[in-house]
């Protein structure tokens, strides 16, 4: 008989609500019956508030069981798990959990279905598959793909990435490099670490597709410190793609190099700026780059260099594979293809949600999220992290577009959908915004770095009731000078939060909790 | 993680796994730190000798970055995540209490534990976020975080 694969996450949030517990619970009571089952440990599907989430294959379907405890583990095999067995905790299928199947999985598909660190697995599901493709039809080929997808940045300054990737490629230079952006820094935001986790493989595939289209034969990724067991992954993912011949010299007998140096940041949220980032990866303080020059003619140590985040590199693979008119005909506006939406905070069904552009808030919080956790109304919704607008409940039925965001002074940044309910002292996240920027400022403009710390002052008087209208003006004046004249959108686009604070929630400085 | 001074044989050995390259200053940094805890001034001398840098250079790094403490930490080390996902999930009121419970405001050491804030753990769909020497902890309540704080104690102690 053929051991029962049994799947259990290990991906940081399952990890973090008891999936490795779990994990050693059902290996015991496997062992303690005498059955044989092959434990593998998957990525999450991105349903975390299921989480910890595990999977019995019996006959060939995935039978899904959520929220499990390691407590649950006894009582499951009694019920029969490895059958399928009914427990409360049974969900069903997999493929028919509603929360996932509704979703538009281009960029996030192998996430939960593959073993992350099983280069066989990968490779039966299309990995290398692009790869491949592109080495036999050549970079301008990969490179018109990209353009024609009309993918943007996923970071959160969403330029179109065929653009950059074609300025590099028509830079002359002695040495070019892919640095690949994982310094997820933005509150409400994990679609970079769940990729990284469930699909590792997948990441290294895109850096050398993008390496081989602009002629870069060396990739950074730049992770941050705060993921910690996402940096145990990579690390072995690399070794695997090196041992097998996928990263290295002369890859798979194409004649093509390249190979990629995994960077741990040290929690600078600035770092997530690209030029930042390069500096920090040239082993540097991470003091942003004046620009121009733009890093695809000087990037990291003055070469030409690719900075983007990873889900924009993550995209590739399929574009390549199925074709970038197709990607483009997903979404829309100028907003093309899809996004990994991050709901989180006060939400019930909290999670990664892979979507074309166009769906609304509403949708995603309600039809998706569920609502809020407290099971209050929604109060407020900051999109694009810490330096993205608070949109107010009437606001909700904007669809998610670069554009329509850009018209209610908001931004769609890298997608994290952080959702308060109406408890919230919303003067106090006002206070949050300039004062993160006054720890996180790097210090090289005026306005960022003293700037911030005015505006926490400023709002504190507003919220100890000195002169307020006086002081209204003030911060009104403050945000004008941080946006004009700032660096980098740290300090340019910390008075977005506090602005829309300001304008929605005014009335919030009257009665807020004051100073803590 | 223990707090005592890193030796300057180790370093050299770091710096040597590293190639002795100057642009790896930050990961050399984020190794010493995550084993020792710390930076001593000693060893941002001698950091600055073995890849040829300047003491400003190094001195720099070393305080630009919330990673690099300059002080010895506590045994444990605590984190909570102050960022929008978490405070929309009480982690404010989370704060408080740890602050309470463990005698030491944030960037404070107290009974060897040192609570410290961080800026997104990326576990925001299970706010509030703890980490506890390096591991993340997901839906963290006053009770769990007792009981988090509890077992830290216990492993500690069981290690001696």
């Amino acid at each position: 008989m053929t051991a029962t694969k049994v799947y259990v996450p290990r991906e940081t949030s399952a990890v973090s609500v008891g999936a490795d517990e779990v994990a050693v619970a059902i290996a015991r009571e496997a062992k303690q019956s005498g059955t044989s089952i092959e434990l593998i440990r998957n990525g999450s599907w991105g349903a975390t508030w299921l989480e910890p989430l595990v999977e019995v294959e019996v006959d060939g379907a995935r039978i899904a069981y959520g929220n499990v405890s390691e407590e649950d583990v006894p009582a499951m095999f009694a019920a029969g798990l490895l059958e399928g067995g009914e427990h409360k905790r049974r969900l069903g299928p997999i493929m028919e959990v509603g929360y996932l199947i509704r979703q538009d999985r281009w960029t996030c598909w192998r996430c939960g279905l593959i073993d992350p660190l099983s280069l066989q697995d990968f490779r039966l599901h299309q990995g290398f598959n692009a790869l491949e493709k592109a080495f036999a039809e050549g970079p301008d080929a990969v490179l018109d793909s990209v353009t024609e997808s009309g993918l943007r940045g996923r970071g959160g300054a969403g330029f179109p990435t065929g653009i950059k990737w074609r300025t590099v490629a028509e830079t002359d230079a002695d040495q070019k490099y892919i640095a690949c952006n994982a310094d997820e820094g933005d509150s409400g935001t994990f679609s970079d670490r769940m990729l990284m986790e469930g699909d590792p493989l997948g990441l290294i595939e895109s850096m050398a597709i993008a390496g081989y289209a602009v002629g870069a034969s060396k990739g950074y990724i730049y992770l941050r410190s705060e993921y910690p067991l996402t940096y145990a992954i990579l690390t072995r993912a690399l070794e695997t793609a090196r041992d097998s011949g996928w990263l290295g010299d002369n890859i798979q007998g194409s004649g093509f190099d390249f190979d990629i140096e995994l960077h741990l940041g040290a929690g600078s949220y600035v770092c997530g700026e690209e030029t930042a980032m390069l500096e920090s990866l040239e082993g540097k303080k991470g003091i942003v780059r004046y620009k121009p020059p733009l890093p695809a003619h000087e990037g990291l140590f003055g070469k030409p260099t690719v900075v983007n985040n990873v889900i924009t590199l993550a995209s590739v693979p399929n574009i390549v594979n199925l074709g970038g008119e197709r990607y483009a005909g997903m979404g829309v506006n100028r907003s093309k293809g899809t996004l990994a939406f991050q709901l989180a905070g006060n939400i019930k069904r909290g999670g990664l949600v892979e979507k074309s552009f166009g769906v609304t808030l509403r949708e995603l919080i309600d039809d998706w999220g569920g609502g809020t956790a407290s099971g209050r109304p929604v109060k407020a919704v900051q999109v694009g992290g810490p330096l993205g607008a608070y949109i107010p409940a009437a606001q909700l039925d904007t669809p998610l577009d670069y554009e329509a965001f850009v018209d209610i002074g908001a931004m769609i940044g890298h997608g994290g959908i952080v959702v308060f309910d109406d408890t919230a002292d919303m003067a106090q996240q006002a206070r949050f915004a300039m004062e993160f920027c006054a720890i996180e400022s790097c210090g090289k403009c005026t306005p960022c770095r003293i700037g911030s710390t005015r505006g926490v002052e400023v709002i504190d008087r507003m919220i100890a009731g000195e002169k307020r209208e006086e002081n209204y003006d003030l911060l009104v004046e403050l945000c004008d000078t941080m946006e004009d004249a700032s660096l980098c959108a740290m300090g340019g686009m910390t008075p977005y939060p506090v602005r829309s604070v300001l304008k929605h929630f005014a009335e919030d400085f009257a009665s807020s909790g004051g100073d803590r | 993680m223990t707090a005592h001074s890193i030796d300057k044989a180790t370093t050299s050995d770091i710096v040597g796994q590293f190639g002795a390259r100057p642009e790896l200053l930050v990961q050399v940094l984020q190794t010493i730190v995550s084993r020792y805890g710390w930076v001593s001034e000693t060893t941002i001398r001698q950091l600055a000798t073995e890849l040829n840098l300047s003491r400003a250079d190094v001195h720099g790094v070393v305080n630009y970055y919330h990673d690099f403490r300059t002080e010895p930490p506590g045994r444990h080390i605590v984190k909570i995540c102050q960022a929008e996902a978490c405070q929309a999930m009480g982690s404010r009121a989370l704060t408080d209490h740890a602050r309470e419970s463990l005698g030491a405001s944030l960037h404070e050491t107290s009974d060897d534990v040192t609570l410290e804030p961080v800026y997104c753990l990326g576990n925001c769909a299970c706010a509030p976020a703890v980490m506890v020497n390096g591991k993340t902890y997901g839906r963290v309540d006053q009770d769990r975080f007792d009981a988090l704080i509890g077992s830290m104690k216990e492993a500690a102690s069981d290690g001696n």
